[in-house]
């Protein structure tokens, strides 16, 4: 009880120091870096639902980014609905489409690299659809307008895009707080750690998968909305990008799975990494090779992510198989 | 309680259950026994939901269970333990146990109170923190039995609880499965160790090659030359009754 509220205490404390944070750092760059990091870690934390808490991976998470972004992009520019509440579809889009995706694919049993295969299926097919289809924008895009207010969720500064990623990641935290100590979060780790045994403890295997894929695609939908807001900018390429779903799931492994804070670990590092290896080397494309060798290096030596090394020296008994189960996963 | 009608299974050319009939009532100790590849955990398999029968009807408490999923059966009270242990080796035994008792309260205390109590039951409290994959045989053998229990079932099914046991292991588990049927559970068990057979059942059943070939109470089916025949080959009944 007294770790609980200690685990609490440091989280408040925590929480505060991101909501001051901006009033100590007047460089938009760091803003701005910051606020890619609470939106990646985010993004993270919904492949975390289903990636590191349910066991199922996912390829194409990009596809409820993408149909989120969408949503809530064509009903403003067409229909002049206001973002503030476009995101609320878009969560529903996004959900919407992790039904359909899920439905059909745990349905039809697909698991491991078969299922990861065609979620990454999916979000192609969505992405070539954007393309080709004209209330999209098709190649050309859509193009939305600034206008700074809360109604269009954007903001005059950098500062306001901060606060606004802070609370989805907030939420997203929450999200994963309150699934550790319930029953549906025991039901995903039992359904990860083996299926058969339960299903045979009278688990719905296949509703609980259905609702955590649900889960994971509202999420990118409000993800969606917080991105074209922001950038006021969208086409098939980035909206169903394969670069994004790799880079929720790389963070979150490399912080942790199924872990709380192992998506924001990871995208703390990964960009931190990333940043400085860009800004201290100026040969072109030799930051990227540096950035490469420091995730195998993670990948190689901390199979269960860094949030799993500290905890490792914490208690030594505890989950071998997962490791095990784990670095075949990655190898 | 249980009644099962002409179940068959096929895997391609091989009857591995042939029209199989057998019946379990309440608060009984039933146990299936037999050669290995006879069938019994097949037939398991298919009772508890995990395999489609090719033909046949399954009833639990009057109703037909045919086609439902396992899920659905443990939430009627029938749940299963694997001869294979399956335990969620990444988590403490006290979240494998929570994990059954979920099954009856979405409360997470209230799980982990049941799970607390039913470790009581199969003696594993003191291994509560431990991680699933750190248990002994016996210990694994042992969760199995307690996840299967916090499900709180009316009929349990084990599949082999006691291979791999030493004889002390295997005196244990037969204290706590005679516990466990006193508490008002009906136990429906597969078993190779004789010694556990004889003392906890109260009836027989003996399969054969996907066939039922005796049934009754445990001592008149050691005697039963069908059964020995099966056991040790053709012609060892004669020379076992030449030899008496």
């Amino acid at each position: 009880m007294s770790n609980l509220r200690r685990h609490l205490a440091f989280l408040v404390l925590g929480a505060l120091g991101l909501i001051i944070l901006p009033y100590f750092i007047s460089s938009r760059f760091y803003i701005d870096v910051l606020t890619l990091i609470f939106f990646t870690a985010y993004l993270g934390q919904s492949w975390n639902i289903l990636g590191g808490y349910a066991g199922q991976f996912s390829f194409g998470g990009v596809m409820f980014f993408g149909t989120g972004a969408y949503v809530s992009s064509i009903l403003l520019t067409t229909f002049g609905f206001p973002p503030i509440f476009g995101i609320f579809l878009a969560i529903l889009g996004g959900a919407f489409l992790g039904l359909i995706v899920g439905y059909m694919s745990f349905r039809s049993g697909l698991k491991g690299s078969y299922f990861a295969l065609i979620t990454l299926a999916f979000a192609e097919l969505l992405r070539v659809l954007a393309n080709s289809v004209e209330f999209t924008g098709g190649g050309v895009g859509l193009f939305l307008t600034y206008a700074p207010g809360l109604s269009n969720l954007q903001f005059e500064t950098p500062v306001g895009f901060y606060y606004f990623a802070l609370v989805l990641m907030f939420i997203s935290i929450a999200i994963v707080y309150w699934l550790e100590g319930s029953r549906f979060g025991a039901q995903l780790v039992a359904i990860r750690e083996n299926e058969d045994a339960a299903e045979a403890l009278g688990i719905d295997t296949l509703r609980c998968k259905i609702y955590a894929i649900m889960i994971m695609g509202a999420m990118g939908g409000a993800a969606g909305t917080f991105y074209s807001q922001k950038y006021l900018y969208l086409d098939p390429p980035i909206a169903y990008s394969i670069h994004l779903s790799v880079e929720m799931l790389l963070v979150t492994i490399v912080g942790g799975m199924g872990t709380i804070f192992g998506p924001l670990v990871g995208a703390f590092v990964l960009h931190t990494v990333n940043e400085v290896a860009r800004h201290f080397i100026d040969t072109p494309g030799l930051s990227l090779i540096v950035y490469g060798l420091i995730l195998i290096i993670i990948i190689g030596y901390l199979p269960n992510g860094l949030i799993g090394a500290f905890k490792k020296k914490e208690k030594k008994s505890g989950s071998n198989s997962l490791d095990k189960k784990r670095s075949r996963e990655e190898s | 309680m249980l009644r099962v009608n002409n179940l068959t299974k096929k895997f391609g050319g091989l009857v591995a259950v042939s029209s199989v009939d057998l019946e379990v009532n309440e608060k009984e100790i039933v146990s299936l026994i037999g050669p290995n590849g006879a069938g019994k955990t097949t037939l398991f398999a298919m009772v508890a939901g995990f395999l489609k029968a090719d033909e046949g009807e399954i009833n639990f408490e009057n109703a037909s269970i045919v086609g439902m999923k396992p899920h659905q059966i443990c939430q009627r009270g029938m749940v299963r333990t694997f001869q294979i242990t399956q335990p969620f080796a990444g988590l403490t035994t006290l979240q494998n146990i929570m994990v059954g008792a979920y099954s009856n309260t979405p409360q997470t205390i209230s799980a982990r109170k049941k799970a607390e109590e039913v470790a009581e039951v199969v003696g594993m409290t003191s291994l509560l923190s431990q991680g699933a994959d750190g248990l002994t045989v016996a210990g694994r053998k042992r969760l199995e039995l307690a996840r299967a229990l916090a499900t709180d079932p009316k009929l349990l099914l084990l599949d082999e609880v006691m291979a791999g046991l030493n004889p002390a292991e295997i005196d244990e588990i037969v204290k706590v499965i005679k516990g466990i049927r006193d508490r008002g559970v009906t136990i429906f068990l597969i078993e190779h160790v004789m010694k556990a057979v004889m003392n906890l059942s109260d009836r027989t059943y003996v399969l054969n090659d996907g066939k039922l070939i005796a049934s009754g109470t445990p001592s008149s089916v050691a005697e039963n030359p069908q059964v020995i025949e099966a056991y040790l080959g053709h012609g060892a009944a004669e020379a076992m009754a030449e030899g008496a």
